[in-house]
């Protein structure tokens, strides 16, 4: 009972269920089932974009540049559907992850061949893409009006009771259960962060496993451009920004390690449900949406407390094993 | 992070001599930088030489140059503050509602100040009384802070600043020089010699090359890192006032995106970014060169988000190019 109290992800199941009941007592119809799935469809693209970023925080490294990425990725797909209207969306998805991808492989190259520090790198590539979108279009919106029907239809149709927005998230929380729990570079992504030098004595290239992190949350960021653009029916230059923060909130709170190799799919999927429910809680407890930054920045603060406290014990616990034996 | 590469072969037998070394230091190369800029920009323009077009073109980049020399010593120290945009915002905030209730100049800079400082004390003891990682911690409370500026205003903005309070950024001390430029040139100072002539400034060294060494060598750690947050929170009230004296106005996305801007100037600077080395006039000529190529761009009617994505290759490419330069020059010893 003590070792599932002190599991990471029931706790936060503890704790998203607290907060649901607290909204509960006031507002029953909130925790209404098709309400729920409400919250989370509008919570999926962050479950999406938190599972890319928690690759790369796995191998101590951070993408600062997802939103912006996801931003520029988007305003392509919207451009591509503008200009024609003909293409099929499955093109358009996957040229939308192609280039999210490509951009994540610039940020992968300049950490990996270059060594630069990934936040520097990452704080320039963030600036830089959500410029050129504005190089692209000039400053232009592309509004909803310009969009095919099927371009917008997509993430709202809905299959088996569920919008495909949801379960194109599903899809991508089982993929990422896979590559991480079942492939050697999901393992390897560990071991990356856990000890690089480990790491390298063992046969792990530190580098290119931190390139293929980056290309992952670059893919995921491409991904989640179209279905931000599609969904909200419109394409500007500032789409998303700042987003990155909640992002990085999302893995922080779901427990994974911004030192590295500590955390798992369902801390990060967890994560970014309990800042859905904070997010769509909000206008319902009537209070003003200009404070949920201040409160992200708060949850971002105790989580890493809580974690950095989780981890120290960790290791004193395995000292003393040690001592004993 | 990436380790240092440091193998008994790269020790020299000899050191060069001071002046060698001089010529080929950081700084001589932004020395030449700057220069050629100064000379593009008076040729390109010809209103660039003009004593008031040039102490205009100051505004550009003091407010920013105040922040940098703090986090430069910051990041010297192996640690970063992401935050201080956001505490520009939240002093900002706080005397402009200073103003609602009536209060003169003289309250609202320290009200600038002490919240400033109350900031760079919240990030101080998180970071070294919780022993939190500083990127994180200062993601963190650069949400909160702006945060709480977005509760305060909302869509909204604060003015009416007294007239008296508009001097701090729009004001004079002599001819050309504007109070903001010769606040940066008396900051340069202290800060140049506070980190190159006194112990604080060797400590400084010493955590960003090896904490643990420092801690054994007796150096209080987490003391200089709490101050330097503490520092850092100050600068970035001052700046605060500076920039919403010189604006006359205050809005919760006032100075958004600025954090980038001084990191970009502190590593442009010669800053390593993983901690160590760095010195002040290379913040100082960073900054010029900044503020020049800024007032370039903007004589020749470029936007300012074009103008960020140049900051952005700035940032990456002068961190890229030495490492490139090096690896071209190791290469045919191996």
């Amino acid at each position: 009972m003590a070792k599932l109290l002190k599991n990471r992800e029931i706790l936060l199941v503890v704790a998203i269920a607290v907060l649901l009941a607290i909204i509960a007592l006031r507002f029953p119809a909130f925790v209404a089932p098709s309400n729920l799935a409400r919250v989370y469809n509008d919570t999926s693209i962050l479950v999406i974009l938190a599972l890319g970023q928690m690759a790369v925080i796995l191998t101590r490294c951070i993408d600062l540049s997802m939103a912006a990425n996801l931003a520029l990725c988007g305003m392509v797909a919207a451009m591509l559907n503008n200009f024609f209207p003909g293409l099929p969306i499955p093109l358009i998805i996957f040229a939308a992850m192609a280039l999210g991808g490509f951009l994540g492989a610039i940020n992968g190259t300049l950490v990996w061949k270059l060594n630069i520090p990934p936040i520097v790198v990452t704080l320039g590539t963030l600036t830089i893409y959500r410029g050129l979108i504005f190089v692209l279009t000039n400053g232009k919106w592309i509004n909803a009006h310009e969009m095919s029907d099927p371009f917008k239809a997509l993430p709202r149709l809905v299959v088996a009771g569920m919008p495909v927005l949801s379960w194109l998230s599903f899809l991508m929380i089982a993929l990422m259960f896979l590559v991480i729990g079942r492939t050697p570079l999901g393992r390897a992504f560990y071991a990356v962060g856990g000890n690089p030098h480990a790491a390298v004595y063992t046969g792990i290239d530190v580098g290119r496993t931190r390139f293929f992190a980056y290309c992952l949350s670059g893919t995921l960021a491409g991904l989640s451009g179209y279905l931000w653009v599609s969904r909200y029916a419109v394409a500007y230059v500032d789409i998303a920004a700042g987003f990155e923060l909640d992002i990085i909130a999302a893995c922080v709170i779901g427990g994974i390690s911004i030192a590295g190799g500590i955390g798992s799919v369902a801390g990060a999927v967890l994560g970014a449900l309990f800042l859905g429910v904070i997010k769509n809680a909000l206008p319902v407890i009537d209070i003003s949406p200009f404070a949920q930054l201040a409160i992200s920045g708060t949850v971002i603060i105790i989580a890493v407390a809580v974690n950095a406290r989780a981890e120290r014990r960790k290791g004193r616990v395995i000292l003393k094993k040690a001592e004993a034996v | 992070m990436a380790d240092a590469q440091i193998s008994p072969r790269n020790i020299p037998d000899r050191l060069e001599g001071r002046g060698a070394r001089l010529l080929k230091s950081w700084e001589a190369l932004l020395v030449v930088v700057a220069a050629v800029i100064f000379l593009g920009n008076s040729l390109a323009s010809p209103y660039f030489l003009d004593p008031w077009n040039l102490s205009d073109a100051t505004f550009n980049f003091t407010e920013k140059a105040m922040i940098a020399f703090a986090m430069a010593l910051v990041i010297i120290s192996g640690e970063i503050d992401l935050s201080v945009a956001s505490i520009i915002a939240l002093a900002s905030t706080a005397m402009g509602y200073a103003v609602q209730f009536g209060f003169d100049t003289p309250a609202l800079v320290a009200i600038g100040l002490g919240v400033g400082l109350l900031c760079g004390l919240v990030n101080g003891v998180l970071i070294t009384g919780l022993d939190l990682p500083s990127i994180v911690v200062t993601i963190g409370t650069m949400s909160l802070f702006r945060g709480l500026s977005f509760v305060v205003l909302g869509d909204q903005a604060f003015t009416g600043y007294p007239e008296s309070f508009a001097w701090f950024g729009q004001g004079y001390v002599w001819w050309v020089f504007s109070f903001e430029f010769t606040l940066f040139v008396v900051l340069a100072v202290i800060y140049g010699v506070l980190l190159h002539r006194t112990n604080f400034g060797r400590a400084v060294y010493a955590i960003g090359n090896n904490q643990t060494a420092a801690l054994f060598s007796g150096v209080r750690v987490p003391r200089v890192k709490f101050t330097l947050f503490l520092l850092t929170g100050l600068l970035a009230g001052l700046a605060s006032v500076c920039l919403t004296s010189r604006l006359g106005s205050t809005r919760p996305s006032i100075a958004l995106g600025w954090e980038l801007e001084v990191v970009t100037m502190v590593v442009l600077g010669g800053v390593s970014i993983l901690g160590g080395s760095g010195t002040i006039p290379g913040i100082v000529l960073a900054a010029l060169i900044m503020g020049m190529v800024t007032f370039g761009f903007g004589l020749l009617n470029v936007p300012g988000i074009v103008m960020s994505i140049f900051i952005g290759l700035l940032l990456i490419s002068v961190i890229a190019l030495p490492i490139l330069w090096q690896r071209a020059r190791r290469r045919p010893v191996h």
